[in-house]
């Protein structure tokens, strides 16, 4: 078993070694190096037919036309694009949009945007377990909303909405609804023509593609239209300007193409070592899950050990590469906006830790995850005057904090 | 993050972990911070009749900077007169321990919670 074990696999994952090698045919004299855009010579065309049949593999994954598939830089850019885009062209029809306070940074800050060029925003706090009460959305629906931006999968709790009953509710009222799919594409089955879906974002890194990729679902029927953000020479029909990186979208197609045929029995084999995990924490005192447990993405396990400070248990936790919802991990001091937002107390989201398991995790290195987090939780909690006071029968909230 | 080597030296093996009785006469109790804020610090201190400081314990719930900021000041105010403990200042705590400047506030977490001990110790004294 090798150190430090990963872990971290909602952050980014390694490149498959299979999707790698795809890769590296794309680049080299010898390789597929040409611009797809080139419409004069075979280096061209070859470059064209690579890229082509990557965006088959993207839309096979999620059932839609590859014609719906627009390439990006990464979700990041899909989002700016599907928000900002949709905005932009159908302001006329309004200016009210629709996000979820547990939302990626992506589309808050895009949203964030957006209502300093004069859109309003309405942001849904999800229930407890993180997910939204679509009742409570569709009370937040008035006549000028345009759009409505919900993801998927959350990043940090690995909840999953339900997208095809929202799709239910925007279609009949003609408004747009885009989905950021980054953390489920390849973990959750997504089947596009089902799914009233309008715009989804997709990435490359999240499912062992490369970095620096991304795709936008731009859906064909009822037509969509976006205004471009990035100008240029036109390519991927006026949406999206820049030369197309044939290595990079080869990639993102191979991964994709590997995730359809392996999802199923690779979500067998997370759930089985996530189950394992749990499981071996369960008998612990004080220890809290984050999210619904049923509605989840079966590689995510985020939990907080109530009376341990997250960023001090990651340091204990050398050997192991995840991530915490305390604050102390960022530069911030705000804990966790997504614990927050669940109405967590904020001393729960310090002491959360978050577990993804991923294509390469095995169940050795879940033991062993096992082994050190009880130690160091145990040795924290001895350091832990609020471990003391809780053993003591002292009721925390009871107590007047000074705030800092 | 990366980590001073000191923050970590403390961090692997804090000094003074514990508790003392805090309705002992002898013992001052000083606990600052808030869970909500992700940092709780309780230092006590054992003041003989002379006024000075013969034993330092402590808790803290924080992260790795808040553990190695107390754990230093249980050392440093060992021996110490309550004057001279009153004394110490953040800032040297955190040059000490090398801290950036987004883990100052445990610095102060430090010496917010010797001037509560000593303060607690004084109330009761009277």
């Amino acid at each position: 078993m090798k150190l430090p074990i990963y872990l971290d696999y909602s952050a980014t994952t390694p490149i498959d070694p299979r999707v790698a090698e795809k890769m590296i045919q794309c680049m080299t004299p010898d390789g597929n190096f040409g611009n797809p855009a080139s419409r004069s010579h075979a280096f061209g065309w070859h470059a064209e037919e690579a890229v082509e049949e990557a965006r088959k593999n993207v839309a096979a994954l999620v059932n839609c036309d590859p014609r719906e598939i627009v390439w990006t830089s990464g979700a990041t850019e899909s989002d700016n694009l599907a928000i900002k885009g949709a905005a932009q062209f159908y302001q006329k029809k309004g200016k009210h949009i629709i996000t979820c306070k547990t939302e990626h940074k992506a589309v808050l800050d895009t949203c964030r945007q957006l209502e300093r060029d004069g859109f309003e925003v309405t942001y849904l706090a999800p229930e407890t377990n993180g997910l939204i009460d679509l009742k409570k959305l569709e009370a937040a629906i008035r006549d000028d909303t345009i759009l409505i931006s919900i993801m998927h999968v959350n990043n940090e709790i690995g909840v999953i909405q339900d997208i095809e009953a929202i799709g239910e509710m925007t279609r009949p009222r003609k408004i747009i609804f885009h989905v950021d799919a980054a953390q489920s594409a390849g973990k959750v089955a997504i089947d596009l023509q089902k799914a009233k879906v309008d715009l989804m974002s997709f990435s490359a890194h999240k499912i062992y593609g490369p970095k620096g990729m991304g795709a936008l679902f731009v859906r064909r029927k009822p037509r969509i239209r976006l205004e471009a953000q990035m100008h240029g020479g036109g390519h991927e029909r006026g949406m999206r300007s820049g030369t197309l990186a044939t290595h990079q979208i080869v990639g993102m197609g191979e991964a994709f193409r590997i995730a359809k045929e392996e999802m199923a029995t690779e979500n067998e084999r997370f759930r089985a070592l996530r189950d394992r995990l749990l499981n071996g924490f369960k008998d612990m005192e004080e220890v809290y899950i984050n999210g619904d447990m049923e509605h989840r993405i079966t590689g995510n396990l985020n939990i907080s050990f109530n009376y341990v400070e997250g960023e001090s248990l990651l340091m204990a936790l050398k050997d192991l590469a995840i991530s915490s919802g305390s604050a102390c991990t960022s530069a911030s001091l705000e804990p966790s906006y997504v614990l927050r937002a669940l109405g967590r107390d904020d001393e729960l989201a310090h002491s959360s830790l978050r577990f993804t398991i991923g294509r390469f995790t095995t169940e050795e290195e879940i033991d062993y995850t096992i082994e050190q987090v009880r130690k160091n939780v145990d040795k924290l909690r001895e350091l832990s005057p609020l471990w003391d006071m809780y053993k003591d029968g002292i009721d925390l909230k009871s107590i007047q904090w000074a705030a800092h | 993050m990366a980590y001073s080597e000191k923050v970590l030296e403390h961090y692997e093996n804090p000094r003074n972990v514990g508790t003392m009785d805090k309705d002992d006469n002898h013992v001052g109790t000083g606990m600052v911070g808030a869970p909500a804020c992700g940092d709780v610090m309780k230092l006590q201190i054992k003041v003989n009749d002379d006024g000075v400081i013969e034993d330092a314990k402590f808790k803290t719930y924080g992260c790795g900077s808040a553990i190695a900021s107390s754990s230093l000041l249980t050392e440093w105010v060992k021996g110490k007169t309550l004057e001279e403990a009153g004394q110490i200042k953040n800032t040297e705590i955190a040059e000490e321990l090398a801290l950036p400047p987004v883990k100052i506030h445990c610095s102060v977490l430090a010496e917010d919670a010797i001037k509560a001990a000593i303060d607690d110790y004084q109330t009761k004294k009277k």
